[in-house]
C-alpha cells in the first residue's frame, strides 16, 4: 500500500465509520419508538433550532467562557509552578504530597464545599473549579518535562554564563514545550468534563444546565441534542489544540523524526 | 595564561569516595594549541568540567589569567563532545549561535555581525536558518564552534569534539579546528583519546596516567605550521612523536588496576 492509498483509507474511515454508526441509530430509533432513544432526525432538527443558534449565545458562550478561563489560568499556573518545581529538588519534596493528595481527588467531591468557600455559584466558582482540576496535569507533566532536559544542555549554557532566567526562557520553557502540550491535551478534555459537572450544581446557563433541566422536565429530545453537543465541543477543541500543536511544535517532530532515540 | 596547579576530583566521601584525578599541573600559555590525551575513563571530562568552573575541583585549583576558577569565565568558551545534545533543536543556527551573546552587553548589529563572521569562519553561512537537525552531525559540531567562536573567548576549551564523526569529516575539522585558531588567535586546550589527532594539532601534548589520573608526561611537538592531514602524518618525527605517546600509554595502561576501581561512569 502506498502512503497516498494509505492516508486517503484513513481519512475515510474516519469519516465514513461515524456516519455509519449515525445511520444505524437512525434505522434502529425509527422502529424502537421509545420516547428516551428519540430518532436521529428529530435530535438533528432539534440540535439545529437549540443551538444554531438561538441558545448559542445564553448557553454555549457562557460554557465556552468557562472552559477558556479556567483552562487559561490552569495553563498559567501548571507552567508557572511546574518549571521551579521541576528544577528544585527541595521544592519538590515539599510540595509533592500535597499534589499527590489533591489530583486524586474526584471533582464532584469538592462541588458542593467550592460553592461555600467561594460564595459564588457563578462564575467565579465554575472557572475556578474548572481551573483547579485542570492544573494538576500540566502542573505534573511540566515538572517531568523540565526534569527531562538534557544536562549537557545545561553545562553549555552555564558555561557561556547566560542568566538564570535567559536559561529558563531559552532552554528550560521551550524544552519541556512538548510535554507541557501533552499535558495540557489531557486538561483540555478534563476542562469539558468539568464543565458539564460544575454546570449541573446551582447553575442557570450553560450546556450541562440545559442537558440536566431538560432531563428534569422529561424533555428527552433537547437532552440528546446537549449530548451530541457536548461530543462535538470535545472534540472540536481538541482538533483546534493539534492544530495549534503541529505548528508550534513543528521542530520537535522534525527533531525526532532525524534523532534515533 | 591558564594554570593549572595541584588541580585534583575525589567523587564522594568516606567508604564510597572515588580518587578520579589525583593531581594534575600544567600550564597553556597564551596562543598555544595543548591536547590532553590519556586512557578512557582517565577523568579527562571530569579536568575539563573543573577547568572550566563547572565542577569545584577538591583540591588544587586552575588558574586563568591571574584569577582563580571559581565559575565559568567570561574569557571562556566550551565545545562539547555530544553537539546533538549541546545544540538548542528547537532553535534556528542563527539563535543558537546567538545564545551566549544575548547577555553580552553588544549592539544588535554587533551580535548579528559576530554570528554571520563566525558562521562564515566554519563554513556554514548558507545554513544559518536551518535547525541543527537538518545538517550532519560534523556540520553540527561545526555550529557548536562557531558558537563558541562568537563568544569571543581568549581560551576555548574542546572536550573530544570529534570523537562521534566519521573519520573523514574528522580530518576536515581537525584542520578547520587549526585555521580558526590561527584566524581567532585563541588559545586551545583540546581534550581527546586519540594519540594521532593530539599530536597532529598541539604545540604540546599532555599525556595523562589512568585514575586516579596524575601527568605521565609533557611533550614538544617541534612539528612546523601550517600541518597538512597526508604531509605531516608522513613525517617521521610525526612517526616517532606517535609511538613515543602511544608507548608511554600502554606501558601505563599495564599498570592500571581492574576496571572496577576506575572511577566508571566519571568519564564521559
Amino acid at each position: 500500500m502506498t502512503p497516498r492509498t494509505y492516508r486517503t483509507l484513513k481519512i475515510a474511515a474516519e469519516i465514513v465509520v461515524p456516519i455509519a454508526i449515525l445511520l444505524a441509530w437512525q434505522l434502529w430509533t425509527v422502529h424502537a419508538d421509545n420516547p428516551n432513544f428519540p430518532r436521529l432526525s428529530t435530535i438533528l432538527v432539534e440540535f439545529r433550532d437549540m443551538w444554531l443558534f438561538s441558545d448559542f449565545g445564553t448557553d454555549v458562550v457562557p460554557s465556552l467562557k468557562r472552559i477558556a478561563l479556567g483552562f487559561g489560568i490552569a495553563t498559567v499556573l501548571g507552567v508557572g509552578l511546574g518549571i521551579p518545581l521541576g528544577m528544585s529538588r527541595w521544592t519538590r519534596s515539599l510540595a509533592m504530597p500535597h499534589v499527590e493528595y489533591w489530583r486524586a481527588m474526584p471533582p464532584p467531591a469538592l462541588l458542593p464545599i467550592s460553592i461555600v468557600l467561594l460564595h459564588s455559584i457563578g462564575d467565579v466558582q465554575k472557572v475556578s473549579f474548572i481551573a483547579f482540576f485542570c492544573l494538576f496535569p500540566i502542573l505534573l507533566n511540566t515538572m517531568d518535562g523540565v526534569r527531562a532536559i538534557d544536562p549537557t544542555l545545561i553545562d553549555t549554557a552555564r558555561s557561556f554564563n547566560v542568566s538564570r532566567w535567559e536559561r529558563i526562557r531559552r532552554l528550560v520553557f521551550p524544552a519541556a514545550l512538548p510535554q507541557i502540550s501533552a499535558g495540557m491535551r489531557t486538561s483540555l478534555s478534563l476542562a469539558v468534563i468539568i464543565m458539564v459537572v460544575s454546570e449541573y450544581f446551582s447553575s442557570t446557563s450553560g450546556v450541562g444546565f440545559v442537558l440536566l433541566n431538560s432531563k428534569n422536565t422529561f424533555q428527552f429530545t433537547p437532552m440528546w441534542a446537549a449530548i451530541l453537543l457536548i461530543g462535538l465541543l470535545g472534540y472540536l477543541l481538541n482538533v483546534l489544540f493539534m492544530l495549534a500543536e503541529r505548528r508550534i511544535l513543528a521542530w520537535h517532530r522534525g527533531w525526532r523524526a532525524a534523532t534515533p532515540q | 595564561m591558564l594554570e593549572i596547579d595541584g588541580l585534583g576530583k575525589t567523587y564522594g566521601t568516606g567508604e564510597k569516595a572515588t580518587e578520579a584525578i589525583r593531581s594534575i599541573s600544567f600550564i597553556v600559555a597564551e596562543n598555544e594549541f595543548v591536547c590532553v590525551v590519556g586512557p578512557s575513563g582517565c577523568g579527562k571530562t571530569t579536568l575539563l568540567k573543573c577547568v572550566a568552573g563547572l565542577l569545584p575541583p577538591s583540591r588544587g585549583q586552575a588558574v586563568l589569567q591571574g584569577k582563580p576558577v571559581t565559575e565559568p569565565p567570561e574569557a571562556m568558551a566550551l565545545v562539547f563532545q555530544e553537539y546533538s545534545r549541546s545544540l538548542m533543536p528547537w532553535a534556528s543556527v542563527r539563535n543558537n549561535v546567538l545564545l551566549p551573546l544575548r547577555h553580552k552587553s553588544l549592539s544588535g548589529a554587533d551580535r548579528k555581525r559576530l554570528v554571520e563572521e563566525s558562521l562564515e569562519a566554519v563554513g556554514l553561512t548558507r545554513f544559518i536558518d536551518h535547525y541543527p537537525w537538518q545538517l550532519s552531525g560534523g556540520m553540527q559540531q561545526r555550529v557548536a564552534i562557531a558558537r563558541a567562536l562568537a563568544y569571543q573567548p581568549s581560551i576555548l576549551l574542546m572536550d573530544e569534539p570529534f570523537a562521534s564523526v566519521d573519520a573523514q569529516t574528522r580530518g576536515d575539522l581537525e584542520d578547520l579546528v587549526l585555521q580558526v585558531q590561527e584566524e581567532y588567535g585563541v588559545t586551545i586546550l583540546f581534550v581527546t583519546h586519540d594519540i594521532d589527532e593530539a599530536v597532529y594539532m598541539a604545540d604540546r601534548v599532555v599525556v595523562l596516567t589512568h585514575a586516579p589520573t596524575t601527568v605521565l608526561e609533557i611533550l614538544d611537538i617541534p612539528i612546523p605550521f601550517p600541518r597538512d592531514q597526508i604531509a605531516t602524518k608522513e613525517l617521521p618525527e610525526f612517526a616517532h612523536l606517535r609511538a613515543h605517546v602511544y608507548r608511554l600509554i600502554k606501558r601505563d595502561e599495564e599498570h592500571a588496576p581492574e576496571p572496577e576501581q576506575v572511577g566508571r561512569g566519571v568519564d564521559g
